[in-house]
């Protein structure tokens, strides 16, 4: 017992992970341990293959060797099962992390003559946990022994020893029952087991089965009451938490291009927030799924792995589809950095495709998945539980950090395009919304973005335009007329072009008109000054003449004055 | 606790863990069964699994004490401390279940 696998947070109950994806975090660190576990259900419900998988993963992961009886299956049947599973249950038993015993009771072989006890099972396990220091135990379908062995009071007593002997030896013990009419198990194995009790189910609703699984009790613990859905895929056993246990997850401020220039311009300038859950509805044939691919190519230009899940196009149909505008998914998927996943959404049952894409998350560690269209769940949910597991996906995303982009079909019929997206979309931290716009006899479509929580983002309707090339995003024409797309967009701008052309020549001509003017007055003043000019040197040459005429006058009288003698009246000289 | 006579084909195996007071009263009516009906035609090996865990696999063995007839075929199991003579007869095909009808033996 050197190694604790056990995450003690804040219980009293020490526990052992058992390793099986969903249970340990349901459970909140596994089972109890050194203690019985009783996992119990009808037939078919996966009780061996989650007590088989206890074990394996924990040889697998945790290094701690488990022991297996079977009453039921031999051991060769037993690694057939497991084969399918892909557990490399040989490989196991071949290192001593697993051992394999079968155990068979019939009852025809054996007469009853007088007082006995099991000791002999009691050895045969401990020589097994002895044998490779086993940690793990599990005993599949202990009931068994009520049909081999006639008397069951002694079955009883022995049981009650056989728990109380494990215990004492720190096992960590899972025990699987048949279910009975009434009770849990037909003969009361819970009775036995205080600590720990699983029901496992399998039910059928609509045509489709859903596994659940129910902690119907677990001493000294917390746990979720709920029924949490199963599935047994080829990697073993996987549990989903109805939902996750708060909102708390890590936000990141990190901004993630959506693949369009122009729609991240629309979104603050810088795209999705890396984490967010984005919605993106639109009626048919509004693009949608270029959208998603666009996304998933900016995705595997930056080296990110992104997982694109598909319930109307096959792979191939897509990447042809997205070539055909500009898209080159190809070379993305040939790197693995893309997978696309198509299916028929009326495969399976909504738990079963959540945990399918669970499980490919699990597997592919994908920075941002494509869901196309989340409207195919409806056929196979109503819209309430819908809404209960996108938001289960969304909690699961959200927990890992990834960016998911959910493409949604919307009725054309409906009044208001927005209504069958309502459910879903308070779950959305942005919502985008495609459109068409129907006017002059043809159809274009137009995007905005309805929300984007935690970023400033336009308010404006873009125009959204397919072509060879890609992605655009043109601003529409918003005049008296109203919004303006496609064609009448066009003629509109061009109408507009000559229009402004035609305004330009006239400024231009009242410009020259002016030149001109100005020319002509600037000449005029030219005229006129020189006329002045002239004017004034006559004027002055008729002052000078008319001053020397007047100092001519004076020096006459001086000298007529002055030969006459005159005397008179003499002023101071 | 290995007790051997020479005998044919009766060939018999007792399983007990340690020498508890339900092994030896095994042991002994055993012995005292075989002496009356299979006297000189027998064998019998006594295996302690608390000395060998290993060998309960074989026989399948859960309940102390087991007695396995592994000759003649068909191999059959007997448990308990074979205190009801009756039962060990029936068991190990030396007498019809019932004088009117058998429906357990073989």
């Amino acid at each position: 017992m050197a190694k604790v696998p056990v995450k003690p947070i804040h219980h009293m109950l020490e526990k052992v992970q058992t390793g099986i994806r969903g249970f340990d975090e349901i459970t909140q660190g596994g089972i109890p341990k050194g203690r019985t576990t009783l996992v119990c259900g009808g037939p078919g419900t996966g009780k061996t293959m989650m007590a088989l998988e206890f074990l394996v993963r924990g040889a697998k992961e945790f290094k701690e060797p488990g022991v297996f009886f079977s009453f039921e299956e031999s051991v060769k049947e037993l690694r057939e099962n497991a084969a399918s599973l892909d557990f490399d249950v040989d490989e196991l038993c071949k290192s001593k992390l697993l051992l394999i015993d079968y155990i068979k009771v019939e009852r025809d072989e054996i007469e009853e003559t007088g007082e006995y006890d099991l000791e002999g099972m009691f050895i045969r396990l401990d020589h097994a946990i002895n044998t490779i220091g086993a940690k793990r135990v599990v005993l599949d379908t202990i009931e068994s022994l009520f049909a081999g062995l006639p008397n069951a009071a002694i079955v009883r007593a022995e049981l009650r020893r056989l728990f109380r002997w494990l215990k004492d030896k720190g096992m960590t013990t899972i025990v699987t029952g048949e279910r009975g009419n009434e009770t849990l198990t037909r003969e009361g194995l819970e009775e036995y087991v205080s600590d720990c009790v699983i029901s496992l189910d399998h039910r059928i609703s609509e045509q489709v089965s859903t596994r659940r699984m129910r902690i119907v009790k677990y001493r000294g613990s917390k746990h979720g009451t709920n029924e949490y859905p199963f599935m047994i895929s080829d990697h073993g056993f996987m549990v989903l938490p109805i939902t996750s246990m708060g909102l708390d997850h890590k936000v990141s401020t990190e901004r993630i291009s959506t693949g369009i220039p122009r729609l991240d311009a629309m979104l603050g300038g810088k795209g999705y927030y890396r984490g967010s859950f984005i919605l993106l509805s639109g009626t048919a044939g509004t693009g949608k799924t270029s959208v998603g691919a666009k996304f998933a190519e900016s995705a595997g230009s930056r080296g990110e792995r992104s997982l694109y899940y598909s319930f109307e196009e096959s792979q191939s149909q897509i990447i042809r589809n997205m070539a055909s505008i500009g898209i080159n998914l190809k070379r993305w998927l040939d790197k693995g950095l893309l997978h696309i996943h198509s299916q028929r959404s009326t495969l399976y049952g909504l738990e079963h495709h959540l945990m399918h894409m669970q499980h490919l998350i699990h597997e592919m560690n994908p920075s941002i998945v494509i869901v196309d269209p989340i409207s195919n769940f409806y056929e196979v949910g109503t819209p309430k539980d819908v809404k209960l597991m996108l938001s289960r996906l969304n909690d699961m995303l959200k927990s890992k950090g990834i960016t998911a982009l959910l493409t949604c079909l919307t009725s054309p019929s409906n009044s208001s395009l927005e209504s069958t997206t309502i459910e879903i979309s308070s779950l959305s931290d942005t919502w985008l919304l495609l459109r068409d716009i129907e006017l002059d006899g043809e159809r274009n479509r137009a995007m905005y973005i309805l929300k984007s929580r935690g970023m400033a983002h336009s308010n404006q309707i873009r125009e959204f335009v397919l072509t060879s090339r890609g992605i655009d995003l043109l601003d529409v024409y918003v005049g008296p007329e109203g919004v303006l797309t496609g064609s009448s967009r066009i003629n509109r701008e061009a109408s507009e072009a000559e229009f402004q052309s035609s305004l330009k020549k006239k400024i231009e001509y009242l410009r020259m008109n002016l030149e001109k003017r100005r020319g002509i007055l600037d000449a005029e003043i030219a005229k006129i000054r020189s006329e002045f000019e002239i004017e004034k040197q006559k004027i002055t040459d008729l002052i000078h003449e008319e001053e020397m005429k007047l100092k001519a006058l004076a020096s006459t009288r001086r000298a007529m004055a002055s030969s006459r003698k005159a005397d008179g009246p003499k002023k101071a000289r | 606790m290995k007790k051997q006579k020479p005998g044919k084909s009766w060939e018999l195996r007792l399983y007990v863990a340690g020498q508890t007071p339900k092994s030896i009263l095994a042991f002994a009516n055993l012995k005292k069964i075989c002496e009356e009906h299979l006297a000189g035609e027998y064998t019998i090996e006594v295996i302690d699994l608390l000395e060998n865990p290993q060998l309960a696999a074989g026989d399948q063995i859960l309940a102390i004490p087991t007695l396995v007839r592994k000759l003649p075929q068909p191999i059959k199991k007997i448990i308990g401390d074979l205190s009801n003579t009756e039962r060990v007869l029936v068991g190990l095909d030396l007498r019809p279940s019932d004088v009117n009808e058998s429906a357990v033996g073989s």
